[in-house]
């Protein structure tokens, strides 16, 4: 089942023209998006920090394509990891969006109060993850209970990386979707490190996947680095689970070729790990295939790489000249209908006789 | 839906007096049939009824899909239950003890209360169950987890000590587009003097307000659950006794507190005692003295004084268990002590 050699595989024959040309965007978008904000962070323009998903591309990108997307609240819904910046751009998040995300500025979607991919458009049908992991599945283990209870055909699709795969959250969250046969499917994104912790010391099993049948559902497993396999497998099991079989589990074999974050030296890596999965590129490995097999031809995705980079570019313009928040504005929607009170004491002399 | 309104949740409509539980129960009876997103989730509440058959016989009415049993995983479906209330839901969690909310922290913290103010939506869910002592429940049956909440901004939290208050403000809370942990004290339950003739088709009771249990002039407690009724007691006592007449204000609603009522009887009383079940250190009489001091410090005749359980577990035998849990005597002491101070 697992092909990291790069070779060709019988997946990808069947997409169309059209469909090829916007897988290609969403790999080069996500891939460019991210060289930008490597640009803006060593300018210090991000933030805090930034999680890249280099070479982890075609798991984001494939998986999500494999779902309904629409904008209207009908779709497929999606809670992406730390590294689905893809998956997110797929569902339709604008590139400003994340930029101004990372640069915590006033009009992003979280008003400057979050960070990153943590970010909610219940119409296009993402909600955003915070950083205890694990829990994500809890939460989309209830959007499928929803989907079930409601007889809609909608799936909830999740992601936790080799590491979140260890909590007590992702037992307690996807054992209750499996045995309410909810439309749920989770995607282990064994990329090898969870920070700086090797796969071999968060698990003494083979693989995750063997875990499918604990839970009395359905398993696959495919290379991660391969996109028309990503999205072959994903399609498969997301029909599984629309079509009211219950919930699926799939484990995804990539590689994390950046740091935990971007200040993250990755000293514990062993030597030629990073050459060896940079050989294996999962847009160079696109790039090939289609020209490979005469579906696209390089110039197609010359003129996609340029109107990528003119769309990002633009986007970085726009959310540079984006305004920080107003302070006071921390003090909003912690409850609705009021904001929280502003800290009278530290804002004038406290007198109580006149309080 | 199968079947008729089955007999166990008509007293109400039937002008018959309620428990507290029963009150519960028409609440939940009630925004069940009046709103379709409500769903119950929690364990054991559909075929077996709930731990304390606070649930019986919904899912024969309303099915598996709206009173889901789940397995044994109060963080995994209280996370669930944010996920459902995304989706347009108004998801009621049980929490078959309280105690085990704790399981459920993790969510309820930093996932759900904090979701509306990242961007994430309201997460329009109650999370309800028993606590309290009192009933030799021991260390893991017994707790009043409030506290361990209260410092979270985003969540709500209700406890209520009458079957009027207790059906209102769960109408209110499952109605609430925030997140509301509901206290139920499992010894107030069946207690035969709350039992009450509630109005049919009662309105909910707003959070946040705190409601005056007694009137009275020379000393205010202010108070909350079980705590409210032994406050009663000592009140009576103090009448007779010294002539003292007290007044008892109900928090009913823990967050958001009901600042200005307890300001407003403080003003007229002048002298205050705090009285909780809960554990003593960290316990919501320290939040309440601050408040009293930044807004009333001028008008206090006498310093503030709390009287709550020691600062330990619950512990299981009962000579052991009194001596855990503030007594009436413990509290008309307190109240002497002021009124002569």
């Amino acid at each position: 089942m697992i092909n990291t050699a790069g070779s060709a595989t019988a997946a990808g024959s069947e997409l169309s023209r059209d469909e090829l040309t916007e897988l290609y965007y969403h790999l080069r978008l996500t891939r460019e998006v991210e060289q930008v904000l490597t640009n803006l962070y060593r300018q210090n323009k991000v933030i805090g920090g930034l999680y890249r998903s280099l070479g982890q591309e075609a798991v984001a990108v494939g998986t999500a394509y494999a779902l309904r997307r629409r904008d209207d609240g009908t779709g497929d819904v999606i809670a992406p990891a730390i590294r689905n910046l893809g998956s997110l751009l797929m569902m339709g998040a604008r590139p400003v969006d994340v930029l101004r995300q990372y640069m915590a500025k006033g009009d992003s979607p979280t008003w400057g109060r979050e960070q990153n991919v943590h970010f909610t458009d219940y119409d296009r049908g993402f909600i955003g993850l915070i950083s205890h992991l694990g829990i994500m599945i809890e939460v989309m283990a209830g959007v499928a209970i929803t989907f079930k209870l409601r007889e809609e055909e909608r799936v909830a699709l999740t992601w936790t990386g080799d590491g979140a795969a260890s909590t007590g959250a992702f037992h307690e969250g996807f054992n209750l979707a499996a045995v309410q046969r909810a439309p749920m499917v989770v995607i282990i994104e064994n990329n090898r490190y969870a920070y700086s912790t090797p796969v071999s010391k968060q698990t003494a099993a083979a693989s995750f996947v063997a875990r499918a049948p604990g839970y009395g559902v359905y398993g696959d497993s495919c290379d991660g680095n391969d996109v028309f396999a990503v999205l072959e497998m994903t399609r498969k099991a997301v029909e599984h689970a629309r079509s009211g079989r219950g919930a699926a589990l799939l484990e995804v074999h990539t590689y994390r070729r950046k740091g935990h974050a971007e200040h993250d030296s990755q000293q514990y890596v062993p030597p030629g790990e990073l050459e060896e999965w940079e050989a294996r590129d999962p847009v160079d490995r696109f790039m090939r295939r289609v020209i490979d097999e005469g579906w696209l031809t390089q110039a197609d995705l010359d003129t996609i790489d340029d109107q990528v980079t003119k769309e990002v570019d633009a986007a970085r313009e726009t959310a540079e000249a984006s305004p920080m928040p107003e302070a006071e504005e921390a003090l909003a929607e912690v409850y609705g209908g009021s904001a929280a009170r502003r800290p009278w004491t530290r804002l004038a002399t406290p007198d109580p006789r006149e309080a | 839906m199968a079947g008729e309104k089955p007999e166990h949740v008509r007293s109400t409509e039937l002008g018959k007096p309620v428990t507290m539980l029963e009150a519960i129960r028409e609440a939940l009876w009630e925004e069940m049939e009046r709103d379709p997103a409500v769903f119950l989730i929690g364990e054991d509440i559909g075929d077996y009824g709930g731990a304390f058959k606070v649930t019986e016989g919904f899912i024969d009415h309303y099915g598996p899909k709206r009173v889901i049993d789940t397995p044994i995983s109060e963080a995994g479906f209280t996370g669930a239950a944010a996920g459902a209330a995304h989706m347009g839901m108004r998801p009621v969690v049980e929490m078959q003890f309280m105690d085990f909310v704790s399981c459920a922290y993790e969510p309820l913290t930093n996932y759900i209360a904090t979701s509306r103010w990242r961007g994430s939506g309201p997460v329009p869910m109650v999370v309800r169950g028993p606590v309290g002592g009192g009933v030799r429940g021991g260390p893991f049956h017994s707790q009043n987890p409030e506290m361990a909440f209260f410092h979270t901004p985003g969540l709500k939290i209700v406890y209520p000590c009458t079957a009027r208050d207790a059906k209102g403000l769960l109408k209110a809370a499952i109605r609430d587009d925030d997140p509301v942990l509901y206290f139920e004290h499992k010894k107030l339950y069946r207690a035969p003097f709350l039992r009450e003739v509630l109005e049919p088709d009662s309105e909910p009771i707003p959070l946040g307000r705190a409601r005056t249990h007694r009137e009275g002039k020379d000393l205010t407690i202010v108070t909350y659950g079980m705590m409210v009724h032994e406050s009663a007691k000592a009140a009576e006592q103090l009448a007779q006794e010294s002539g003292l007449d007290v007044e008892i204000l109900d928090l009913r609603t823990l967050l958001p507190l009901d600042e200005d009522a307890v300001i407003e009887s403080v003003k007229k009383t002048n002298r205050v005692l705090l009285v909780h079940e809960d554990t003593r250190t960290g316990g919501i009489a320290g939040e309440l003295a601050m408040r009293i001091s930044e807004k009333a410090f001028e008008w206090l005749d006498a310093p503030i004084l709390r009287v709550t359980a020691i600062d330990t577990p619950v512990p299981y035998s009962p000579p052991l268990e009194d001596y855990y849990l503030p007594q009436v005597a413990d509290i008309v002491a307190a109240a002497k002590y002021l009124a002569k101070y």
